[in-house]
C-alpha cells in the first residue's frame, strides 16, 4: 500500500467517511495528460454522477478506480483506507465494481458461470455444484427483480441484461461500490427503467454507486449528487436538488469557445454531399442532409447515437437498407468505399489507431495507401512516386517524424492524425468526413488541427464533421446537425447552435424535439 | 496467444489515448545486440545511419537516427540473407564438392516445389490466413495427371486442365474463406484432407510413370554447364511476378494493410474478400504447378505425391520472416528461407550427416527465428517498465 | 469501457427465453451433429452390412478408435484455450518408440512402470511446447510447427532404420490391445476412462472451466486474475501427457514402431475435435465430442470396408466431414455475429 500525502478537499457533506475518495489523482501517458486532477467523494447510500464533455478524464478517473490504471499522484482512500491498486483484481477485492458499457462477459460459458467464474460453489468431491451455482444465481437475479436463464449461454444476451450480470457479480463480490460508466448508452427506454430500479434498489441498500452519463435527464432524475469534470480537473460537486441543467452546461464547457477554434469565415457553394432518405433499421432512420463546397457541417449528438454509423453508411463502409447518397448528384453504390474513393470523398476515421493508419506500416506507406492505385504507372508503384507523394503532404501538414520509413505507431497522436489527413488530402478530396478530429490529440496539437480543417474548408472542400466535443462544434461548424436515437433532432445553424440548444436536442426525448 | 493491447477492457480512456508506440529507441537499440544481432551487423550499424548523430554519439544516438536504408539492411529479411550466404560460404569451404554446379542443380530440383508454393503462401500468411491445403492440391494434380495421360489423352490438354483443377481447388478454398468469412485454418485442414482423399479417388493404389520421355527429361535437365535447372526460368519468372506484385502493385500494398487491420484497410478501399479470394486461387494454381512438376520431376503421379510439403513450405515462410500474424514479410525473405532450409540440407547430406539431423535443424530454425525476436522484445519491455515505473515516482 | 461504441446504438430487448427446455439444451449441444453421424453411418452400414455390428466388427471399431480417441481428448484443452498442438503425431512416435527401446533394454519393468515413464515424457514434450508458447508468446501453431519437426528429427535420429516388432515386448503387454474386459477391449477402456477423467475435469473443476474462459476472451480472462499463463501451460502438459499414453497404446496395439511411428497423425487430430464440434478459436466444445468426433473418422474407415465402397474415398470424405463441422458450427451459433457487432463497436 502506498500512502500519498494528498491535499485537503472540502469535507464531505454526508455523514461518515465517504466509502470512496479519490483526491487530487494525476495519470498521464507520455506526454498527454489525461487526468490533472481527479476527485471524487462518494458516500455510502448515494447515487453519484460524474459528468465532463468527452475528453474531460471521465473514463481516466474510472479506470483508476477499477484498477486498470495507477495514478501517478494524488490520494486514494477506500472506506478511509489508503490503496493502491496494481490490478483490477485488487480493487475487486477493495469492494469496488465497475459496469461498463459494454460488458466484458465470457460469451461461450454460461450465465451463471460468468457470474462464479474463478470462484464456482463446491459441492461433493470438491466438484463445482452447477446445482448450487444455478440457485445462486437465480437467488441474485430474483433480488434484482429480473428474470434471466442463469443457464443460457452469454452469447447473444442483449447489452441491457449483460449490465444486469455485472451488477448480480458486484452483488455476489459483496461490492459496496458500483461505478456505472455510461451504461445507458446502449440500452432501450425499458431497459433504462429497469437498470434505475435495480441501481436505486442498491442505494437504498447502501452501496454507493458511481453513474457516468450524458443524459441530463438521466442524471437528474436519479442521483443524489453530480461531480462535474473538465480538461482532466474536477470543477465542483453540487447537490442535484440545488442546481440546474444550465449550470452544469456552463461549468462543463466552461471556456471560451470563440478564442479557440478559429472558423475563418467561408461562402458555402454548390451541394457537394446529398443524402435522402438514408435508413437501416434501428440503426438510423431517414437521414436527409447535404453538405456544400467550402462548409462545416458538424453531425453532433451523444455517443450511439448513431452518428458513426451514418458516416460508414455514406462511405460505403457499412451496408443501409434504403436511401441515396449522392455526389455532385450521382449516386453513388452501396457497400463500396472504392467507389466512394473515387467520387471524391475521403474519411478521417475516429479511431487511428484501428482504422485511420495501419500502426505498422510506415508513415510514407500509410499516407500513399489511398494513393495506392494512382501512383500505379503500368500497374506498378514506384517506391520513389510514392516517397515524394507522401512527403509533399507531409510537408505541408507539417508531420513531426524521424523518417518516413519509421512506422506511423512512432509518432504523436497528432503527428497521426496528420498522417491521416495527408493521406486523404493527396486524392484531392471534395468531401471530407472527419470522425472526432481532436480526440486524443493534446491542447497544442488540437487548434492546429482546427486550423487545417478551416482552411481546407476555406480552400472548397465540403466538410462533414462528427464531434463529441461541443466547444468544437459550436467553434467550427457553420451547421450543426443533430442526432438522437438514430434520427435527426436538430438542424442549427451558426447563430442558432449554442450549448443549450444543441444539448436539449441531443437529450431531450424524441418527442419534445421538433 | 493473443496481443495484450486487442484487450477488450484495456480500452482507451475517452479522451486521451496513451500512444503506446514503441518504447524510446534508445533503449530498445539497447537490447538488441547482446541478444539476436550477429556481431557482423553490430559493425555495420553506425555506418549505415544517415544521420549526423551517428558518427559522434553512442548506439541510442544512433539508433534514433536508423533510417530506412539501415533498417532494409539490418531487417529480418536481411538478417535471413545474411545466414544465407554465410552457410553457403562455409558449405563451400568445408564441405569437399559443395562447391559445384552439380550441387546447385540438385538443390534447386530439390527446392523448387517448396519454392513454388512458397510465393503465393507468402501473400496468404501476409494477409493474415494461412493455406494447409496447398501440398494436397499438388498431389491431386498429379493424381489427375496421370490418370488423364494413362487415358490416352494428349500431354498439353492434360497439362491445361491440371492447372486448371487446381485454380478450382483454390477457388474453393477462396469462396469458403473470403466469402463465407469461414476460418481459414480449420478450412483448409479439412480440403487438405478433401484434395488428398479426391486424389485417392481418381487414382488409388497406382502410379502413373510413363510420361513423356522428352518431357520429364526436360524438367531435370540443366542450363549448359551451370547446373541450374532449366525450369529455373520459369519459377524465376513466377517468383519476380509474385515479388512484383507484392511489393509494387496497389493489390501488395493492400495485403499488408489487410494484414495487419482489416479495418483499416476497409477504410481505404481494400476489397476485403476479393483479395483474399485471388490469393487462394493463386495457392491453388501455383500447387497445381508444383504439382506437375513434382509428376515430372520424379516421373510418377501417385496420390501421396507432395504430401505433407504444407508444413515445410510454411515452415520455410516463416523462416523466411514472414508473420504468421500478417503484415509483415516479403519475397526475398522467403526465397533465403527456402533456400536457407535447402542448403542446410544438401550440405548436411553431402556431408553424411545423417538425414535425420536435418529436419531437426529446419524445426530448430524455426523456433528460433521466432522466438528470438520476442525474447529480445520482452527483455526490451521489461527494462522498460522498470524505468517508467521508477521513473514518476520520487 | 469506450464511451463511443457506437455501432451498438438502440439496443433491441432480447425476448426472454425462459427457462430453457431439456429438449432445448440438446438441441443446442454442439456434439449433437457428430453423434447424429455416427448414428446414421452406424445404422446405415449394420443395415446394409449385418457384420459390422458383429462383436468382432464393434471391438475393431473401438481399437482403431482408441488412440486418435485419447490424442483428440488432449488436443481439445488445447484448443480449448484458443491454442493448438501439432506436434502431438511426434511426441506420440516418439514415446511410441522409446516404449520399445524401454523393453528391450528393461525387459522385466513393470508394465505399469512403462506406462508411467511414457506418460511422464509425452508430459515433458507437452511441457516444453507449452513453456516456449507461454513465455516467448509466441503462436502454438508455429511453435508446434517446429517441435513436429524437431520430435520426428530426435525420433529418427534415435531410431535410424530400427524397428521393434511384437516379438520384443511382453506378451502381457500386447495383450492390452487384444484381452477383452465386459467385451471392450483393454485399451478402449483405458480410453474410455481418460475421456471420462478429463470430462469431468473440464466441466467440473475451477481450473478446467478457467480453460473454457482463456478460450473464450484471452485478455478478459487475464483481467479476471485467471493465471493464464499456468492453465495454457496446464493443457499442454496434459496434451503431451496423453499424448505419451497413446505412444505406449500405440506400441502395445501396432505390430511394429520406428522413425515414423504417428507421422501426419496431427492433422487427424485436429480434425476429430473440429469434427466433435470443438470450435478451432476456442472457448467452446468438449472433449466427449472430440471423442465421439475421432470415433466418427475411424468409424467411416471401417464402414467404408463393411460397404465395399472404394476405400480411396475415405479421406474425401474425411475432409467433407471437417468442411460440414465448420459450416455447422458458423451457421448453428450467432456467436460469430456477436462477436462481429462487438468488434465493430470497439473498432468505431
Amino acid at each position: 500500500m502506498t500512502h500519498f500525502d494528498g491535499g485537503s478537499v472540502a469535507t464531505d457533506p454526508a455523514a461518515g467517511t465517504p466509502v470512496l475518495a479519490l483526491r487530487g489523482a494525476l495519470k498521464t501517458f507520455g506526454p498527454v495528460v489525461a487526468l490533472a486532477d481527479g476527485t471524487i467523494e462518494l458516500a455510502a447510500g448515494e447515487i453519484h454522477a460524474l459528468v465532463g464533455e468527452n475528453g474531460a478524464g471521465k473514463s481516466t478517473l474510472v479506470k483508476i478506480l477499477a484498477g486498470v490504471h495507477q495514478p501517478d499522484a494524488g490520494e486514494f482512500l477506500v472506506a478511509g483506507q489508503a490503496v493502491s491498486f496494481r490490478n483490477v483484481a485488487d480493487s475487486k477485492a477493495a469492494g469496488i465494481s465497475v459496469i461498463y458499457q459494454e460488458p466484458t462477459l465470457f460469451p461461450d460459458l454460461t450465465v451463471a458461470e460468468n457470474i462464479f467464474i474463478g470462484r464456482q460453489p463446491k459441492g461433493r468431491f470438491g466438484l463445482i455444484s452447477r446445482v448450487e451455482m444455478r440457485r445462486r444465481a437465480r437467488e441474485l437475479f430474483d433480488q434484482l427483480g429480473v428474470p434471466i436463464d442463469p443457464d443460457r449461454v452469454a452469447e447473444g444476451l442483449s447489452i441491457a441484461d449483460q449490465q444486469i450480470i455485472e451488477i448480480a457479480k458486484a452483488i455476489s463480490l459483496d461490492a459496496r461500490i458500483l461505478v456505472m460508466d455510461e451504461p445507458t448508452a446502449a440500452l432501450s427506454g425499458v431497459e433504462v427503467d429497469r437498470l434505475f430500479a435495480v441501481a436505486r434498489r442498491l442505494r437504498d441498500g447502501g452501496s454507493g454507486i458511481l453513474f457516468i452519463s450524458h443524459r441530463f435527464d438521466e442524471v437528474f432524475g436519479l442521483c443524489d449528487r453530480i461531480t462535474v469534470m473538465r480538461d482532466g480537473t474536477y470543477i465542483t460537486t453540487h447537490d442535484t436538488a440545488a442546481t440546474s441543467v444550465e449550470e452544469i452546461v456552463r461549468e462543463m464547457v466552461g471556456r471560451d469557445i470563440n478564442a479557440l477554434f478559429p472558423k475563418t469565415e467561408t461562402e458555402a457553394g454548390d451541394v457537394v454531399l446529398r443524402v435522402t432518405g438514408l435508413t437501416r433499421p434501428g440503426v438510423f432512420h431517414d437521414i436527409d442532409f447535404e453538405v456544400r463546397a467550402g462548409e462545416i457541417v458538424a453531425l453532433s449528438g451523444l455517443v450511439g447515437a448513431g452518428r458513426t454509423e451514418v458516416a460508414r453508411a455514406v462511405f460505403g463502409i457499412d451496408r443501409y437498407e434504403s436511401g441515396t447518397v449522392e455526389m455532385f448528384g450521382r449516386a453513388l453504390r452501396r457497400k463500396d468505399p472504392r467507389a466512394a474513393i473515387d467520387a471524391g470523398i475521403g474519411f478521417v476515421p475516429e479511431d487511428r489507431r484501428k482504422q485511420g493508419l495501419v500502426m505498422d506500416l510506415s508513415v510514407e506507406r500509410n499516407a500513399a495507401l489511398t494513393l495506392r492505385h494512382s501512383l500505379a504507372r503500368f500497374g506498378i508503384i514506384s517506391g520513389r512516386a510514392e516517397r515524394e507523394a507522401a512527403e509533399t503532404w507531409g510537408k505541408r501538414l507539417q508531420v513531426k517524424a524521424g523518417s518516413p520509413e519509421h512506422a506511423v505507431s512512432t509518432l504523436s497522436g497528432g503527428n497521426q492524425q496528420k498522417v491521416v489527413l495527408a493521406k486523404w488530402l493527396a486524392t484531392d478530396p471534395k468531401l471530407l468526413i472527419i470522425d472526432e478530429p481532436t480526440r486524443g490529440i493534446d491542447v497544442g496539437t488540437k487548434s492546429e488541427v482546427h486550423r487545417l480543417i478551416s482552411e481546407l474548408a476555406g480552400r472548397g472542400i465540403a466538410i462533414l464533421m462528427i464531434s463529441s466535443e461541443l466547444p468544437e462544434v459550436l467553434g467550427m461548424a457553420d451547421r450543426v446537425l443533430v442526432m438522437r436515437e438514430g434520427r435527426i433532432t436538430g438542424r442549427l445553424n451558426r447563430t442558432e447552435a449554442t450549448a443549450e440548444t444543441v444539448m436539449h436536442a441531443a437529450t431531450a426525448s424524441l418527442e419534445s424535439t421538433r | 496467444m493473443s496481443d495484450p493491447s486487442a484487450s477488450p477492457t484495456a480500452v482507451q480512456p475517452e479522451g486521451h489515448q496513451p500512444e503506446s508506440g514503441p518504447p524510446p529507441k534508445g533503449r530498445r537499440m539497447a537490447a538488441t545486440p547482446g541478444s539476436t544481432k550477429t556481431a557482423a551487423e553490430a559493425g555495420r550499424k553506425p555506418a549505415r545511419s544517415r544521420t549526423g548523430k551517428a558518427d559522434t554519439s553512442t548506439v541510442l544516438a544512433v539508433s534514433k537516427g536508423r533510417t530506412g536504408a539501415a533498417r532494409m539492411l539490418l531487417g529480418r529479411d536481411a538478417i535471413m540473407i545474411y545466414v544465407l550466404l554465410v552457410v553457403v560460404l562455409y558449405a563451400s569451404i568445408v564441405i569437399p564438392r559443395f562447391a559445384s554446379p552439380v550441387t546447385v542443380g540438385f538443390l534447386l530440383l530439390d527446392v523448387i516445389p517448396t519454392l513454388l508454393i512458397a510465393l503465393p503462401m507468402t501473400l496468404v500468411i501476409i494477409s493474415g490466413e494461412i493455406d494447409l491445403s496447398v501440398a494436397s492440391i499438388a498431389g491431386l494434380t498429379s493424381a489427375l495427371m496421370g490418370v488423364l495421360w494413362q487415358g490416352g489423352m494428349n500431354i498439353a490438354l492434360v497439362l491445361v486442365i491440371c492447372v486448371l483443377a487446381g485454380l478450382v481447388a483454390g477457388a474453393f478454398n477462396g469462396v469458403l474463406i473470403a466469402y463465407l468469412g469461414l476460418p481459414s485454418l480449420a478450412v483448409t485442414i479439412g480440403t487438405l484432407a478433401l484434395f488428398r482423399g479426391l486424389a485417392l479417388v481418381v487414382i488409388g493404389d497406382n502410379a502413373v510413370a510413363n510420361f513423356p520421355p522428352g518431357l520429364t527429361a526436360f524438367f531435370t535437365s540443366k542450363l549448359g554447364g551451370t547446373g541450374i535447372p532449366t525450369v529455373m526460368i520459369g519459377v524465376v519468372v513466377l517468383i519476380i511476378a509474385f515479388a512484383v506484385v507484392l511489393h509494387f502493385t496497389p493489390f501488395g500494398r493492400g495485403l499488408f494493410a489487410l494484414g495487419y487491420s482489416k479495418e483499416a484497410a476497409t477504410f481505404v478501399g481494400i476489397d476485403v474478400a476479393r483479395s483474399k479470394f485471388l490469393l487462394y486461387l493463386a495457392t491453388g494454381t501455383v500447387s497445381a504447378l508444383a504439382g506437375i512438376y513434382w509428376t515430372l520431376r520424379y516421373s510418377s503421379a501417385r496420390s501421396d505425391n507432395a504430401s505433407g510439403l504444407e508444413l515445410a513450405v510454411i515452415a520455410a515462410v516463416l523462416l523466411g520472416g514472414v508473420s504468421i500474424f500478417g503484415g509483415k514479410g516479403s519475397i526475398p525473405g522467403v526465397l533465403a528461407g527456402v533456400l536457407l532450409i535447402g542448403t542446410i540440407n544438401y550440405a548436411l547430406k553431402l556431408d553424411r550427416v545423417s538425414e535425420v539431423v536435418l529436419i531437426i535443424v529446419t524445426g530448430s530454425l524455426l523456433i528460433i527465428s521466432v522466438v528470438a525476436p520476442n525474447i529480445a522484445s520482452a527483455i526490451r519491455r521489461a527494462r522498460h517498465s522498470r524505468q517508467v515505473r521508477s521513473a514518476p515516482l520520487p | 469501457m469506450s464511451l463511443d461504441s457506437k455501432s451498438t446504438a438502440p439496443a433491441h430487448p432480447t425476448p426472454e427465453h425462459g427457462r430453457t427446455s431439456a429438449l432445448g439444451s440438446l438441441l443446442k449441444l454442439r456434439e449433437l451433429p457428430v453423434v447424429l453421424a455416427l448414428v446414421v453411418l452406424v445404422a446405415v452400414t449394420a443395415a446394409i452390412n449385418p457384420l459390422f455390428l458383429s462383436e468382432q466388427g464393434i471391438k475393431d471399431l473401438l481399437l482403431n478408435a482408441t488412440i486418435l480417441m485419447i490424442l483428440a481428448v488432449g488436443q481439445t484443452l488445447v484448443i480449448i484455450t484458443r491454442n493448438i498442438d501439432l506436434s502431438v503425431g511426434s511426441i506420440l512416435g516418439l514415446v511410441a518408440f522409446s516404449t520399445g527401446s524401454l523393453f528391450v533394454a528393461a525387459p522385466n519393468l513393470p508394465i505399469v512402470a512403462v506406462f508411467v515413464l511414457g506418460m511422464l515424457f509425452g508430459a515433458v514434450l507437452g511441457g516444453l511446447n507449452g513453456l516456449l508458447i507461454t513465455i516467448a508468446k509466441v503462436p502454438a501453431l508455429v511453435i508446434t510447427l517446429g517441435t513436429l519437426y524437431i520430435f520426428r528429427g530426435i525420433n529418427n535420429a534415435w531410431a535410424g532404420g530400427t524397428q521393434y516388432f511384437a516379438g520384443d515386448r511382453p506378451e502381457a503387454f500386447g495383450n492390452l490391445s487384444v484381452d477383452t474386459a465386459l467385451g471392450f477391449p483393454v485399451i478402449t477402456l483405458i480410453a474410455v476412462v481418460v475421456v471420462a477423467i478429463v470430462a469431468v475435469y473440464m466441466l467440473g473443476t475451477r481450473p478446467g472451466r478457467d480453460l473454457y474462459a482463456i478460450g473464450s476472451d484471452p485478455d478478459a480472462a487475464r483481467l479476471f486474475g485467471i493465471p493464464v499463463t499456468r492453465r495454457v501451460l496446464l493443457a499442454f502438459v496434459v496434451n503431451g501427457l496423453l499424448a505419451g499414453l497413446a505412444g505406449v497404446l500405440y506400441a502395445s496395439r501396432f505390430n511394429s514402431v520406428g522413425a515414423t511411428t504417428g507421422s501426419g497423425l496431427e492433422l487427424d487430430v485436429v480434425a476429430a475435435a473440429v469434427v466433435g464440434g470443438v470450435a478451432i478459436f476456442g472457448g467452446s466444445g468438449t472433449v466427449v465430442g472430440a471423442a465421439i468426433g475421432a470415433l466418427l473418422l475411424t468409424t467411416i474407415t471401417s464402414a467404408l470396408t463393411a460397404l465395399r465402397v472404394d476405400k480411396f474415398w475415405q479421406q474425401a470424405i474425411v475432409g467433407i466431414l471437417i468442411l460440414a463441422a465448420v459450416v455447422i458450427d458458423r451457421i448453428a451459433s450467432v456467436r460469430s455475429a456477436r462477436k462481429l457487432r462487438i468488434a465493430e463497436a470497439r473498432n468505431v
